[in-house]
Parts: C-alpha cells; sequence; structure tokens
C-alpha cells in the first residue's frame, strides 16, 4: 500500500496516543518529559501533514512556534526536574504530594 | 391658650424623666444632689397642674381643648396622630394625677433619702407620669394604649426598684405579666375596631369610635375585652394577683400607683368608651358581678393580713371593686367620684404608712417594720402620721360627711336603683353593703393597732419619731381632701342635684361639642336645660334597656345627636327613686359605717391584739382559708403557671435545642462531611490531575464532534 497523507495523520495519532498514556501512566519524571516532547512532535507531524494537504504553508509555519516553545518548555521543565532530585534523590512523580489534602 | 403651653401637659413629665435619668446615668456627681433632683421632678409634675387648672378656670370660655403635638402612624387607612383632648374627663383625672402626684414627689423626696438610686427612682416616676397623662388626656384609642403600656413598664420597673432582692423581682415581673395579659385583650378589642372602622382613613380617635354604630356581637366582644383588659389594670378578679405583691416596691410607688392613678385607668377606659357599655348590658352584668366577687374577696383577705402595706392593697382592691360595681350599673360619674374619694384617702392611707415604716425601721426593735402585730401606741411618737391615718381611715370607712361617704353610698344607691337585671344588681347591693362593713371593721383594726392601745415593740433604746415636714405636709393636704373631696357631690336628695358639682360638671361634656360647631355659649344654656330632663330620660331608656337592647343607637347615651359626646351622663339615681327610700338608704349606710368603726375599736381596745381571736371565732374554718388569700396564688400556680412551665421545658425548650439547633449544626455537619468527601480529590499527584483533564477534554470533544 502507498503511503497517502492520511497514513502520516495515523502515525500522528497513535505517536500523540502513546504519548498521552505516556504522561498518564509513567512514574519517572524524565519519562513523562519525553512523553510530553513524543505528544509535541506528533502535533507538528499533524500540522506539516495538514500543510502538504492544503498546500498551504501554514501550517508549517506554526510547527516553527511549536518546536520553539517545545524547547524552552523543555529547558525551564528539566531545570524544575533538577531541584526536584536534589530535594528528594529520585523522580518518583507519586512522592511530589505536598499539595495532597 | 397656646398649643405648645398645653402640651406641655404630657411634655415635661418626659423632659424631667429624661433630664433626671440621662444627667444621673452619665454623671455620677449628679446622683448625690437630691434636693435639686427632687425639685425639678416634682416641678415637672406640679407644672402640669398648674396649666390643667388654668384650664379649670377657663373652660366656660373654652369649652374642651384639643392640641396635637406630632403625627404618629400616617400608614393607609390610618392616620394615627399624638393628638390630646382635655375635656371635663380628662382635666378632672389629669388634676387628680398630676395634683396626687405632685405631693407624690415631695414626699418621696424624704422617703427615699439616702437611697443610691435615687435619680432613677424620680426619673421613673417622671415617666409614670408621662404615661399616664398620655393615657387620660389622649384622643385617640392608640396614644391611650401607649399610655397604657407606658404605665404597666413604669410599674414594672418601680416595683421592682430594689431588684437585688429577688422577690422584689420576681413581684415585679408577676405585676408585668398580669398586666401583659390584660393588655392582650387590649389590642383585640382594638384590632376589632380597627377592623370595623378601618374601611376608611381613620385615627381611631374616641369620637369616631363612640359615633360609629358596631353591631351587636361586636359591641359585645370590644366591651367584654376592654373589662378583661380593665381587670388587669385594675386589679380585679381574675388578674388582681399582682397588687398585693406590688407592695415590694418603694411606699410612695405604692400610693401613686397603685392606690391613686394606674389602678383607675381601667375605670377610666371604660368610662371613657361608656356609650359601648351602655350598649352591652350583659357585659355590664358580667362586671358588676365580677366587681363584686372582688370586692368581697379582698375584703375577707384583708381583715386577716398582719402587714400593714398587704392590708392597704386588699383595700385597693375591694374599693376598685367598688368602682367597677359603679360601672356596671352604669354610673360613670359616680365610679369617677369614687377615683377622686379613693385617690386622696388612700395615697394618705399609703403614705402614712411609709412614715410608720421609716419609724419602725429607725427603731431597730422589730424583725418586720411592716408588722402590725409588732406596732402599737404609735400616735404618741407621730401624731401627725396618727390624725391624716385616723382621718382617711374614717373616709373609707364611708363615715358622714367625709368624702368616702359620698361615693360609696353613691354607687350603693345606684346599685340598689337599678332596674334591669332580674335582682341581680339588687343581689350585688347586699354584697357591697356587706363589704362595706368589712371595709370599715378591717381599715380600722388596722389602725387602732398601728396608733394606739399599748406598744408591742421596745421603745426605749431608738424611739420612734414623727417624719420631717417635707413628708407630712403631703399627708396633710391630702387628709384634708379626704374630708372635704366629697363635698363636690353632694346626693341628688338635696336640692335635686343641682349642688352636686362634680356629676354638673361631667355631664355638661357632651353638650359642649366643639366640632359641632355649637359654640360654647349655646352649649351651656342647653346643658341647664338637659339637666332637668335627664332623669326622666335616662329612666325611660334604661327600663328600656332590658328589654331591647339591640339597636346598637346612638340615641341611647347621647342626648340623641351630638355625634358621640364624649361623656356618657347616666345619673347614679333611677326615675324609681324616691327621696324616701335614698334618705334610708343613706342612714343605713351611715348606721353600718359607724356600727362598724366602733365595733372594730372596742374590740380592739378592750383586747388589743387577741381581739384577732375573737374575729377568728366569728368566721371560724375560713379563717385560715382567708389568711391564706384564698390559695388563689397557688390555684394559678398549679393550674396555669406549672403547666405552661412544663410545657416550656418539655415542649419548647426539647423543640429549640433539637429540631433548630439540630437543623444548624445539621447544615454545618452536611457542608463539612460534603467538603471532606471532595477534598480527597486533591492527591497531589500531578498525574492524576492530568487524569482528570484529560478525561473532561475527551468528553468535551466527544460532545463537539457528535453532539
Amino acid at each position: 500500500m502507498e503511503p497517502t497523507a492520511f497514513s502520516y495523520l495515523v502515525v500522528s495519532i497513535l505517536m500523540f496516543a502513546i504519548g498521552t498514556m505516556g504522561v498518564l501512566t509513567r512514574r519517572n519524571g524524565i519519562v513523562v518529559f519525553m512523553c510530553v516532547e513524543l505528544m509535541l512532535n506528533a502535533v507538528n507531524l499533524s500540522l506539516v501533514t495538514f500543510s502538504k494537504m492544503h498546500d498551504s504553508p501554514d501550517g508549517a509555519m506554526m510547527v516553527f512556534f511549536v518546536m520553539c516553545v517545545a524547547a524552552a518548555e523543555a529547558v525551564v521543565g528539566l531545570a524544575i526536574v533538577i531541584a526536584l532530585f536534589r530535594n528528594k534523590q529520585n523522580i518518583e512523580i507519586n512522592n511530589f504530594n505536598i499539595f495532597k489534602w | 391658650m397656646p398649643d405648645s403651653v398645653l402640651s406641655l401637659v404630657i411634655l415635661l413629665p418626659l423632659l424631667g424623666s429624661a433630664l433626671i435619668g440621662l444627667t444621673g446615668f452619665m454623671m455620677p456627681g449628679f446622683r448625690k444632689q437630691e434636693k435639686l433632683i427632687g425639685t425639678i421632678g416634682t416641678f415637672a409634675v406640679a407644672i402640669p397642674f398648674f396649666i390643667y387648672l388654668s384650664v379649670y378656670l377657663n373652660f366656660s370660655h373654652t369649652g374642651a381643648v384639643d392640641f396635637t403635638i406630632i403625627d404618629w402612624m400616617v400608614a393607609g387607612n390610618l392616620d394615627i396622630k399624638f393628638s390630646y383632648r382635655i375635656d371635663e374627663l380628662s382635666l378632672l383625672m389629669g388634676m387628680i394625677v398630676t395634683g396626687v402626684g405632685s405631693l407624690i414627689h415631695m414626699y418621696s423626696i424624704g422617703y427615699m433619702h439616702g437611697d443610691r438610686s435615687f435619680y432613677k427612682y424620680f426619673a421613673y416616676l417622671n415617666l409614670f407620669i408621662f404615661a399616664m397623662s398620655n393615657l387620660i388626656v389622649g384622643d385617640n384609642i392608640v396614644v391611650l394604649f401607649l399610655g397604657w403600656e407606658g404605665v404597666g413598664v413604669c410599674s414594672y420597673l418601680l416595683i421592682g426598684f430594689w431588684y437585688e432582692d429577688m422577690s422584689k423581682a420576681m413581684a415585679a415581673q408577676k405585676a408585668f405579666i398580669a398586666n401583659r395579659i390584660g393588655d392582650f385583650a387590649m389590642l383585640v378589642a382594638m384590632f376589632i375596631i380597627f377592623a370595623e372602622l378601618g374601611t376608611e382613613v381613620t385615627g381611631l380617635t374616641f369620637q369616631e369610635i363612640l359615633a360609629h354604630n358596631f353591631s351587636e356581637s361586636q359591641t359585645f366582644w370590644i366591651t367584654l375585652l376592654v373589662f378583661i383588659a380593665a381587670t388587669g389594670k385594675s386589679a380585679q378578679i381574675p388578674l388582681y394577683v399582682w397588687l398585693p405583691d406590688a407592695m415590694a416596691g418603694p411606699t410612695p410607688v405604692s400610693a401613686l400607683i397603685h392606690a391613686a392613678t394606674m389602678v383607675t385607668s381601667g375605670i377610666y377606659l371604660i368610662v371613657r368608651l361608656g356609650g359601648l357599655f351602655l350598649m352591652s348590658p350583659t357585659v355590664s352584668m358580667i362586671i358588676v358581678v365580677v366587681a363584686a366577687a372582688t370586692a368581697l374577696l379582698a375584703a375577707l383577705m384583708a381583715i386577716a393580713q398582719n402587714d400593714i402595706k398587704g392590708v392597704l392593697a386588699y383595700s385597693t382592691v375591694s374599693q376598685l371593686g367598688f368602682m367597677f360595681m359603679a360601672l356596671g350599673a352604669g354610673a360613670y360619674t359616680t365610679a369617677i367620684f369614687h377615683v377622686m374619694t379613693h385617690a386622696f384617702f388612700k395615697a394618705c392611707l399609703f403614705l402614712g404608712s411609709g412614715s410608720v415604716i421609716h419609724a419602725m425601721e429607725h427603731t431597730h426593735a422589730v424583725k418586720d417594720p411592716q408588722d402590725i402585730r409588732t406596732m402599737g401606741g404609735l400616735s404618741k411618737y407621730m401624731p401627725h402620721t396618727s390624725r391624716t391615718f385616723w382621718i382617711s381611715t374614717l373616709a373609707i370607712s364611708g363615715i358622714p360627711l367625709f368624702s368616702g361617704f359620698f361615693s360609696k353610698d353613691e354607687i350603693l344607691a345606684s346599685l340598689f336603683f337599678t332596674e334591669a337585671g332580674f335582682g341581680v344588681y339588687q343581689v350585688v347591693w347586699f354584697v357591697a353593703v356587706i363589704t362595706a362593713f368589712l371595709t370599715a371593721f378591717y381599715m380600722t383594726r388596722v389602725t387602732y393597732l398601728t396608733f394606739n392601745g399599748k406598744e408591742r415593740f421596745d421603745a426605749h433604746h431608738h424611739p420612734p419619731h414623727e417624719s420631717p415636714a417635707l413628708m407630712t405636709i403631703p399627708l396633710y393636704a391630702l387628709a384634708t381632701l379626704a374630708i372635704v373631696g366629697g363635698l363636690v357631690g353632694i346626693p341628688y336628695v338635696v336640692g335635686h342635684g343641682q349642688y352636686h358639682q362634680l356629676n354638673k360638671w361631667l355631664t355638661e361634656a357632651h353638650v359642649v361639642h366643639v366640632d359641632e360647631g355649637t359654640t360654647g355659649h349655646e352649649g351651656h344654656d342647653h346643658s341647664s336645660h338637659e339637666g332637668h330632663d335627664h332623669s326622666s330620660h335616662e329612666g325611660h331608656d334604661h327600663a328600656d334597656h332590658g328589654e331591647h337592647h339591640d339597636e346598637g343607637h346612638g340615641a341611647h347615651y347621647a342626648h340623641g345627636d351630638h355625634g358621640g359626646g364624649l361623656i356618657v351622663t347616666k345619673h347614679s339615681i333611677h326615675e324609681n327613686a324616691t327621696p324616701t327610700k335614698e334618705w334610708i338608704l343613706m342612714l343605713l349606710s351611715t348606721v353600718i359605717a359607724i356600727l362598724s368603726v366602733m365595733m372594730a375599736r372596742n374590740l380592739y381596745r378592750k383586747h388589743d391584739l387577741a381581739g384577732d381571736e375573737k374575729v377568728k371565732g366569728i368566721f371560724g374554718g375560713l379563717y385560715p382559708v382567708m389568711q391564706n388569700k384564698f390559695y388563689v396564688d397557688e390555684l394559678y400556680d398549679k393550674v396555669i403557671i406549672n403547666p405552661f412551665v412544663w410545657a416550656g421545658k418539655h415542649i419548647v425548650l426539647a423543640f429549640d435545642q433539637k429540631v433548630v439547633d439540630g437543623l444548624v449544626n445539621g447544615s454545618a455537619t452536611f457542608v463539612k462531611n460534603t467538603g471532606e468527601m471532595f477534598r480527597k480529590l486533591q492527591t497531589g499527584v500531578v498525574q492524576n490531575y492530568v487524569w482528570i483533564t484529560s478525561v473532561g477534554v475527551l468528553i468535551i470533544m466527544t460532545y463537539l464532534i457528535f453532539g
């Protein structure tokens, strides 16, 4: 079967789904971050695909923004993770529950 | 006389009260200035007396004067103002209240000397005069009710003046509650009146009320309820029980409130609404029977009393019974006559007893300074008090030519000659005669045992002494009035009633009717003319009364058509009264009075205190009942008060604690539990939050795509 535009969307959905499941279930903070990046990449893919489907550069432009934000967010997020590690010597997210009732 | 001066009659006592009360409250230094406080208080009551006096002197020119101070309730169909009217009846009552009142204020300066709440006493006393003035001078029934409630409050404040003593505080509470029950009846009567009159704009003035034709059942209920209210205020069965307890207050309070003024407000109200009462022979009969029972009962209780103020208290209840008997017989002016004479001699008696109590306290030789069993022979030490007390005793006993004789005899005659009622009035007459005999007896007893005979206390260490002039001058003033006060009411047999000044004064009222456009001049001619026809006219009406009392006509009581005259004219002597019968009755009263006084005096002169044994012998088994006041208080306790307390504790308190508190606490608990349930959502783990967020996103997306 020839890969059509639709297949790229399917890949994108799969990536997004896997990313979401990862965010919701994984216990290691770094892995959660990786899954977030995975979700962002999935979105990038779908944006590029749509841009190609409609022959318009809009989608591709949005990708640049998304990537920029993802990078900044990764920086900040990892800085927080390092600070957390300094506190508890591990990144088990279930341990960080100070806001518990 | 300008309205502003007239309104001083109402406002000055209020101002006096506020001035004394607030200054004393805020400036402790002021409280020691007894002379200043006493002077302000006395003048606040004396100046109104002189204003009334000048209104009286100008009365033939002006007739009744009315004045309004300010609007009160103007809403819907109500247009009630603070409006007042000084007509013959309110002028007379006003002069009694302020006249006797200022004498009592003067006496109090001496009596309350040294009391640490001296200023409070005078503030309350002035407030009382203010309320009483509203009651008697008010032109509409709402202002009257303001005064009505006001005197009840002041009575409470003054009876419980020494409230640190629990029993005195309880006495005050008892007085207020008994009064309140009567007030409830009064309110219902006012509501009935308003329901009738309120279909148009009304000020609920007495003129409107008396001019209106109420239906027969309305008249019945209004008069019955007003009478019940009067039993509360004027201490008749069933609501008299507060009066003997009220002796816990300072003696001048007893003199003013419970002898001369407040207790007469019930009688005043009935006279004011006399037109309604005349149209209600059933209620009049009820009044006369209840009054007779009260008078007799109270007299019996008085014989067995050993507290000097207790005897006077029961005597007051009994004398009020006499006044109500007159009201029941339709003899309204007679009732007012007895109000006046009673005010004089009873106030004198109470003030005299205060003098005695002060003296006995001073001896430090007796356990109870009010117990007559430890008195005796005081006339030696207190000649002024003794003299005035004896004069007043003779007056109340009905000895001829003293004031009590005239008024009491008129009451008896009015009962004897009433035609309607199937002989009930004559039976009541008989009861009244017996009560008069008992009155003379117990009064002579208490006076003799107090002032004469041998001393039953140790007089050597601190002998009793007479009271200062500030206290004895009012005694003499009142005693003088007790002697001559009856001469305004020379009976009809002497000169066909033309010497009965009081009756002429009061009955001219509804003829000089300012609103109708009759000038004072015309009114005067009218009165002499009407006065003549009066007895025949009234006699006829009265006979009608027995048979058909269903017309509800204004004509029955007014001389026809003066649109609701304020005073009802009902001579106490009716058509069938022949001069011979009247003279015989007067002779009978005289004989009974003199006989009773002599019997008592001889009995106690011979046996001193042991004379009581003879009395006990006569009454036999009834005596302990009399001494225990016929167990009425105990009966009320058992039948009324205890059930209420039980219901209060077990029903109301239980309801309050379980239901109301349950609801309040329950809602708080509910909120708390719900909160606890929901806070478990906050786990603190970010992943859980993301879970929930994504579920929510899913739901919204589903809705957006498919919904």
